[in-house]
């Protein structure tokens, strides 16, 4: 680990429309190993947020247990945060959510953290389709207790001593599909042109996105024989289509990609753009994307990019039908409106 | 964009842009870090081999080196080299580096050269050939060696005792002085049989000024460099009340601050420029404000005013300059009319070469400006027997310039005297580079990037500093200020190395580099300073590019603002980037590079031996 990061930047850093450098995005100096890809995977964050002028105390980052949980610590220190109990980032984040709808929330989770202890609650908050970006920074390994297979190694691939791995593996985009999630994507912690854009576009879905980041262990999983390396991801990588992300301010040319290209609105007039490298492929039909997903796999290739979307669906403030303001903003006369009310609506039931 | 060849010295040396800029090319860098360890003799040393004036340059260099610190890219002020440089000098162990001077073959090699004008080009042209064993005669008109230094640069800003140490280290290696001797014919001293001859006489005519009134004015108006020079001889003790300096440059610095010293009371500067354009020093013009000398800005000189057959004033034309988008300026009279009452006035507004003393038939080709035809990179004239150097080759510069001209010159002058090419047998630099890794994120520097502004020096209070010419005003820093000040520099000459086959493309190093200096991307030919992670606007300086790496991508970096903090190499999982220290050092005339000095921290066996004895 490293310990002191100099506080000069780049004198002629960038600023975006709230007047920030990057450098109001950042967090403390990584404590990972170096080479981790949850560092890559925490400066696309920092990347994303800025690129989309949010102010970091508009953010909430929402973590459990694990080298990915700690990660929050990395980017956006001025933003909210929330290191839960391991495996129950998600119930959290709920709370959390329902309290403050108007933060955005960023989950960051490992595969131990939400294909194992955390599968549960992985699997419910997809059905509520709760409102925020959980990110799992997927290594196929247990990489702070010394690098045991996690649920998502794949069947056949090899520990770092050497042993194989005898056990089916979970695949997280499937079986969000499955559970039906209103944003699946996957990503590669090497691949910033892919993940940034993609980040973006999970942040301004209104709904559940999930992005299921392929993010190499240096220290125990980045052998030959292991399918989460970088070697091995960077071979296998397929991606779906090239995804950027078009601000709704931003007139759209569609003449400046080659090759056909499909742009995805998102409720706030944001869009995606997609230019596709097949042309049948359309992130908008759930069931054709699970086709893929599962042929790609069956030709060992990790399918990459956005691979299913659905812009308009209701989320969970909808389906509760929580209030627009905040309940945290709510005056007690408002929350708490008094016995007269109460025996009004009891008298409602009889 | 071709892959960077970093077998090229000149790579990484133009990395260190303080070494780059200096015209000697000290090792900056190394010193500082030596005198933030208090090895000042050492520090002292590592200047010494470069810039033979330590002391006197640590108080009076004209810094290319600051404005080039790469601290002044990314912060608000560049480090404070020069006064870190007089640390050195302050606060070395005189004995020590007695102990370390070169040796001198008794055994002389039977060359005999002469030195014409015993300044810094002349000192450090004989401090590199004594050791070499040549004979060497030096010749100046002055009782003392020293040149320009000792005859305009005032006591007050450079005290004589730091001077003569300095000049005696060269002259005690046995070189014969004549002085006392003005040189009036170079074809006289050809005679003599010399087998080679260097001209160091710099820049000795200062200009005057033609203006009505000038012939009445007599010996009132004085020539500045002509005036610094008698009053550092002692031949000129007092000045009138009042004195108007007519000039912008540092000598109108020198001859204001003089004057306020040895009777002037109301000394006023006066300037043609904006005060902004003025060729002085920044530093020497605060100086001078501290001392309650005012400088009027855009005052061009009209007439001096009689009264009575004496001096009584001197009038100026209000002017107002403006810049067009060349930068060329043109000057507009406004109308209005000054008059600054003087009983003297000092004419500091330049000055030129002047050889009346070369004859025109010794085999030496005279060109532009009756300037000699000086080659640029050996210092040889027409006649190969004669070399030039210092403001003698192409006019006024400073003494680093000197210096730096001393070195190539004898490097010539040995090469000539040994029958070889003094242009295609010149010596490649000494290089060295090695890695400052001590432990896992340990490293031989100070990798972390301290927040201190620039120190600034102390000074004697104004009323003690104009009570006399001797007394030096400025008090340099303390120990401790140094070490903060020293601090403040980034290191640039621990390198970042990369190493492609060793690079997994993990993205960590462009990650963690507070100024976003590295970028992967593909090197396909199309501009690249477009396409980097960080604005990359200051073309003078070089993009790092790397081999194609395995996906095809390659790692650029930018050089402009990488702070040199070690930072990607501890990030890096593979120890493709690595910190090594690079040195660079200019190779003096035998071909002898300059020692690795840090190393050298006891003093040279033989001398040892002597000490003991």
């Amino acid at each position: 680990m490293s310990f002191i990061k100099p506080n000069i930047r780049h004198p002629e850093a960038p600023k975006n429309k709230l007047g920030l450098s990057t450098k109001s995005y950042e967090g403390a100096i990584s404590t990972l190993c170096a080479g981790c890809g949850h560092d890559s995977i925490s400066a696309a964050i920092m990347q994303a947020v800025w690129g989309l002028d949010i102010e970091p105390h508009r953010v909430a980052k929402m973590s459990g247990i694990g080298c990915s949980s700690k990660s929050p610590t990395y980017f956006l220190n001025k933003a909210h945060g929330f290191n839960s109990v391991h495996g129950r980032m998600p119930s959290v984040t709920t709370g959390a959510n329902v309290a403050n709808r108007d933060l955005l929330y960023i989950g960051v989770s490992g595969d131990g953290d939400t294909a194992s202890i955390g599968m549960g609650q992985f699997a419910h908050v997809i059905r509520r389709n709760l409102n925020m970006s959980y990110i799992v920074e997927n290594n196929g390994c247990y990489g702070l207790t010394k690098g045991q297979d996690s649920a998502t190694a794949d069947e056949g691939s090899k520990s770092k001593k050497g042993k194989v791995n005898p056990f089916e593996s979970i695949d997280l985009v499937a079986l969000a599909l499955e559970l039906g999630a209103t944003f699946v994507a996957r990503s590669f912690s090497g691949d910033k042109q892919q993940l940034i854009p993609l980040l973006k576009a999970a942040m301004s879905h209104k709904g559940f996105a999930l992005i299921d980041v392929v993010s190499p262990c240096v220290t125990f999983n980045n052998h030959a024989g292991s399918t989460k390396s970088y070697d091995y991801t960077r071979e296998h990588v397929q991606a779906a289509s090239v995804v950027d992300f078009v601000p709704m301010a931003q007139e759209i040319t569609l003449d400046q990609i080659e090759g056909s290209t499909k742009d995805v609105q998102l409720h706030n007039g944001d869009s995606v753009r997609l230019s596709k490298l097949d042309d049948n492929y359309d992130p908008t039909d759930r069931t054709n994307a699970i086709h893929v997903l599962h042929e790609h796999k069956n030709q060992d290739k990790l399918l990459t990019g956005l691979i299913y979307i659905e812009p308009e669906s209701d989320n969970f403030h909808e389906i509760l039908n929580i209030p627009d303001t905040p309940l945290n903003q709510l005056k007690e006369d408002v929350l708490c409106p008094g016995s007269s009310v109460l025996s009004s609506i009891n008298d409602s039931l009889k | 964009m071709k892959a960077t060849d970093i077998s090229n010295p000149e790579y990484f040396h133009k990395v260190v842009d303080c070494q780059y800029a200096c015209p000697a090319h000290t090792p900056v860098p190394e010193y500082i870090r030596l005198i933030a360890k208090r090895r000042y003799s050492d520090a002292y040393m590592v200047n010494w081999e470069s810039n033979v004036f330590p002391g006197v340059l640590g108080r009076t260099c004209d810094r290319p080196c600051e404005p080039a610190c790469r601290r002044g890219r990314v912060d608000e002020e560049p480090v404070a080299i020069c006064r870190l440089k007089r640390v050195a000098a302050d606060n070395k162990d005189d004995s020590n580096v007695d102990s370390r001077m070169p040796d001198i073959p008794k055994e002389k090699n039977g060359k005999r050269i002469a030195l014409i004008g015993a300044g810094p080009a002349s000192l450090t042209v004989a401090r590199d050939l004594m050791p070499l064993g040549y004979d060497i005669d030096i010749y100046d008109e002055n009782a003392k060696g020293g040149g320009f230094m000792r005859s305009q640069i005032p006591s007050f800003r450079l005290p004589e005792e730091v001077l003569d140490q300095e000049v005696n280290y060269v002259l005690d290696m046995g070189v014969s002085q004549i002085f006392n001797t003005r040189v009036e014919s170079l074809k006289e001293v050809l005679d003599k049989g010399y087998d080679a001859i260097f001209v160091g006489t710099g820049a000795p005519k200062g200009k005057d000024l033609n203006i009505p009134g000038r012939a009445e004015a007599g010996d009132n108006v004085h020539i500045g460099i002509n005036w610094l020079e008698s009053v550092a001889f002692e031949h000129t003790e007092d000045i009138g009340k009042k004195v108007v300096i007519v000039g912008g440059g540092n000598t109108a610095m020198d001859c204001c601050r003089t004057a306020k010293r040895i009777g002037g009371d109301e000394v006023t500067v006066t300037v043609r420029s904006t005060y902004e354009a003025m060729k002085a020093s920044p530093w020497e013009k605060d100086d001078t404000l501290a001392e309650g000398i005012p400088i009027l800005a855009n005052h061009s000189p009209k007439e001096f005013l009689i009264e009575d057959g004496k001096l009584a004033g001197m009038t100026f034309s209000v002017v107002e300059s403006s810049y067009d988008e060349n930068g060329k300026r043109t000057i507009r009279d406004t109308g209005e009319v000054v008059t600054v009452e003087c009983t003297d006035a000092i004419m500091a507004i330049g000055q030129d070469n002047a050889f009346p003393w070369i004859e025109r038939d010794i085999g030496i080709e005279f060109g532009d400006w009756e300037l000699p035809v000086v080659n640029k990179t050996s210092f040889q004239s027409t006649n190969e027997k004669i070399f030039f150097g210092g403001d003698a080759a192409f006019g006024p510069e400073n003494i680093i310039t000197a210096v730096a001209h001393g070195h190539q010159a004898a490097i010539s002058i040995d090469l000539f005297l040994s029958g070889k090419s003094t242009i295609d047998e010149r010596p490649a630099p000494g290089t060295n580079l090695v890695s400052t890794k001590m432990g896992i994120h340990q490293w031989a520097y100070d990798s972390a990037v301290v927040d201190d502004d620039r120190q600034a020096s102390a000074h004697l209070p104004v009323e003690k500093a104009l009570s006399s010419r001797k007394i030096e005003s400025e008090l340099g820093f303390s120990p401790e200020v140094a070490f903060t000040e020293a601090e403040r520099c980034l290191n640039c000459d621990v390198q970042t190395v990369f190493v492609e086959e060793k690079c997994i493309e993990c993205d960590a190093c462009a990650d963690i580099c507070p100024t976003n200096c590295i970028t992967f991307t593909h090197n396909d030919g199309s501009p690249l300073r477009d396409r980097l992670n960080a604005p990359s606007l200051n073309l003078e300086t070089d993009l790092y590019v790397s081999t194609d790496l395995a996906t095809g991508s390659a790692m650029i970096k930018d050089e402009d603002v990488c702070l040199h903090c070690g930072l990607c190499a501890e990030r890096c999982p593979t120890s493709a980037w690595d910190m090594k220290k690079f040195l660079y050092t200019v190779t003096k005339a035998g071909d002898n590079p300059a020692p690795i000095l840090v190393e050298q921290t006891t003093p040279r066996k033989k001398k040892q031996a002597e000490a003991a004895a």
